[in-house]
């Protein structure tokens, strides 16, 4: 059948799955745009405020449903303004198709008006990126992109597509969805030494990263932990790896990690580590890291293995995979009272460290939503120390409920970010924790949430300051306060209200759980400015390049 | 850090961006290259980079797996120094008087340099082999005074009926 470039592009969409899209129209999309309108029965295509909230919608979108997120821009400024969302997406492995119009073929190269050169600027963060000269090729193109993003090591895959592409008109054979191929497999010698060197441990602790939850692995690492009767540490990408309520949960490692997950990775005699890159966020001190054990890698992507760490053995696969065949091979550790010592750790005051229960402080009002969701629902949050203080203190018991900017530290993802994690839910409750200071950055998008009557409860802790800075300023830079004290005046519940959206204020703990109470019980977007000191700390806090006994306890 | 002189054949697709796809990722990871030599093959969907660079193991190791992880790269062999035929073209231009040309020449003959241009005053020879080899030319050029030069960078296929084609990616990145 003859179908033109944007008929074939909403066509392969269709046929590989994407039902729900985020974008934003312009001049060299306006075909694209066109063809989306006739099939808006079959594509739901949800308009933001700015192309970054799109590009951090369809990020989040995919982190909750595993699915690629698809984004939509136009040529020139539309294209720039993904960046920021594609490098986020890139960072965490996340799969995403970036759509971009550009300006016809003949114009091309002549800093024509909305011209950039997208893909030239995308090369270093995407995993491949396309520009489509010939019609002919673009339905295969599509398909590739969509099976790069998702197969082995997933990632963000940008196509650029010139304006008379979308109207050239070729021969169109329908294809099927494309499933993923994981690529790589471990080598029975890999595995075979693997064994042996877990056969060796009797302290063996696992490190378990977002790879675990990208791959569903989350019951294949708890029966394994089961097995080698051990302890798992997770860094922030693997927080929803493990149910927070598991014992052997030992929290997330690093720089704002627990005291037991530090504690008890130091005390191991094997680190095995399950799809994860070893960020210098985790990891702190790498030479330190590495003394007194004795290192597995496991993961998806064979470059990781040895860049940041070294191995003693690794295992290249996706991590579902080789924990199945690991269990199957009968992996067995030498016996040893290792957990109880591990207990031990677990019941150490400093691995309790609490704020005050009975005033409104990010502690308290983090566990105030808690109480309130189910174990399914997501949180979203921003960047900065709201990020960590969910990250430290919100029970997670699912995989894929945490929407959270890991590598790129993007502050002003989360609003996107939360929307699309939202639709990848049909719509059910979803709660953004933000700041002050990451949500000036994209709180347009509160627009977007209300246009599309999501249920979703915007928590700002609101210390009228750039917390984590400040709290670094404090530690290391003698309170210099260098411009992280805002003098800003938003009143953001009525700036809620102004959008459309309900907005409360709480100062107390009383008034937020009143607050919460209405808020969670609307359908439609509210949110809540949450009163919180500027001087609260991220603690523990592990100082940059340092180790398990550089460990501040205490502001 | 035991830094040493390496070199790898790359094969890869012959599409428009894929020289920039593999010089920006030596650039944005922080590796050096020495030399870089880039041709079409006997399939023409298929062009060869040569790349000399410098690095301790680890860091050959994480450029060989990060090569591979480029979709237009097809395979990426690290080239034993023992088992390659290692050559470099060279063009030079040198002052060439009357009075020095036979000296010129005598040089050319021992290194087996054909004279390509020559002039009044000039004379261009162009020559093939491996590095040192040139190195030495040049030296021994030098005092005639050199006015221009030019090096395609280092090329190189490994001997006997080897194809280049061990460190196959692993990744099937096709989507059938």
């Amino acid at each position: 059948m003859q179908l033109t470039g944007a008929q074939i592009l909403i066509q392969v969409l269709i046929e590989q799955g994407a039902d729900t899209v985020f974008g934003y129209p312009g001049g060299s999309v306006l075909t694209i745009y066109d063809e989306l309108y006739k099939a808006r029965n079959e594509i739901f295509h949800c308009t933001t405020c700015h192309e970054q909230g799109a590009a951090h919608a369809a990020d989040g979108y995919a982190r909750v449903s595993g699915k690629p997120g698809v984004v939509i821009a136009t040529s020139g400024p539309g294209a720039t303004n993904l960046v920021t969302g594609i490098a986020n997406a890139y960072l965490d492995s996340v799969p995403m198709v970036a759509i971009t119009g550009n300006v016809s073929r003949a114009l091309i190269g002549r800093d024509s008006f909305q011209e950039v050169d997208i893909t030239g600027i995308t090369m270093p963060i995407t995993k491949h990126n396309y520009m489509v000269k010939d019609v002919s090729k673009l339905a295969d193109i599509i398909r590739a992109a969509f099976h790069l993003a998702i197969s082995g090591r997933p990632g963000p895959v940008s196509i650029d597509i010139p304006k008379d592409i979308q109207t050239a008109v070729t021969e169109f054979v329908p294809g099927v969805k494309i499933e993923k191929s994981n690529g790589l497999d471990a080598s029975e010698a890999s595995l075979a030494r693997a064994l042996k060197l877990i056969s060796q441990s009797e302290r063996p602790c696992i490190y378990a990263g977002g790879g675990v939850v990208i791959s569903d692995a989350a019951e294949e690492l708890l029966s394994f932990a089961e097995i080698l009767d051990c302890p798992i540490g997770v860094s922030m990408m693997g927080l929803t790896a493990v149910p927070h309520d598991n014992p052997r949960f030992l929290g997330m490692t690093g720089m704002h990690g627990r005291y037991a997950a530090g504690k008890v990775l130091s005390m191991s005699d094997l680190i095995i580590a399950v799809g994860t890159r070893f960020s210098d966020r985790a990891t702190g001190n790498k030479q330190a890291y590495q003394l007194g054990h004795k290192v597995l890698h496991i993961d998806i992507d064979a470059a990781e293995i040895g860049k940041n760490i070294v191995a003693d053995e690794h295992l290249a696969g996706d991590v579902k995979h080789v924990l199945r065949q690991l269990m199957t091979l009968g992996v067995k550790r030498r016996p040893s009272d290792w957990f109880t010592q591990v207990q031990k750790v677990q019941a150490m005051p400093d691995n309790h460290l609490q704020m005050p229960k009975d005033t409104l402080n990010p502690q308290t009002a983090i566990e105030a939503v808690n109480v309130r969701l189910s174990p399914g629902d997501v949180i979203a949050t921003d960047v900065g120390q709201h990020q960590l203080w969910t990250a430290q203190y919100y029970r997670f018991r699912r995989p894929r409920t945490l929407v959270t900017s890991g590598g790129l530290g993007t502050m002003g993802y989360g609003m996107g970010a939360a929307i699309g994690a939202c639709m990848a839910r049909d719509k059910k409750r979803t709660v953004l924790f933000t700041s002050d200071g990451s949500f000036h950055m994209n709180l347009n998008e509160m627009a977007t949430a209300v246009s599309c009557g999501l249920p979703l409860t915007v928590v700002v802790l609101n210390n009228n300051a750039l917390g984590m800075v400040r709290q670094w300023q404090t530690l290391f830079y003698a309170g210099r306060y260098s411009h992280t004290s805002l003098d800003r005046r938003t009143d953001f519940a009525a700036l809620a209200d102004a959008f459309g959206a309900k907005g409360f204020y709480a100062d107390d703990l009383n008034n937020l759980n009143l607050a919460l109470d209405e808020a969670l019980r609307l359908d439609t977007p509210t949110l809540i400015n949450v009163c919180i000191g500027c001087d609260e700390k991220v603690l523990p806090m592990i100082p940059a390049g340092g180790t398990i006994d550089d460990i501040i306890l205490k502001g | 850090m035991n830094e040493e002189k390496f070199a790898l054949s790359i094969l890869v697709a012959n599409e428009s961006g894929v020289l920039t796809r593999v010089s920006g990722l030596f650039g944005r990871r922080g590796y050096n290259i020495d030399s870089l030599s880039v041709g079409e093959t006997e399939d023409p969907a298929l062009s060869r980079i040569t790349v000399v660079s410098r690095g301790d193991k680890p860091t050959q190791d994480q450029i060989i797996k990060q090569l591979q992880k480029l979709v237009d790269v097809k395979s990426v062999t690290l080239l034993d120094w023992n088992n390659t035929v290692f050559r470099e073209l060279m063009l030079v231009k040198v002052n060439a008087e009357m009075a020095t040309r036979a000296q010129i020449h005598q040089i050319a003959e021992v290194f087996r340099a054909k004279v390509v241009d020559l002039s009044t005053s000039a004379m261009t020879l162009e020559i093939t082999g491996e590095n040192p080899k040139l190195d030495a030319f040049v030296s021994n050029l030098v005092p005639y005074g050199i006015l221009e030069l030019c090096r395609t960078g280092m090329t190189a296929l490994s001997r006997h009926a080897n194809t280049n084609k061990t460190y196959e990616s692993e990744e099937e990145l096709k989507w059938q």
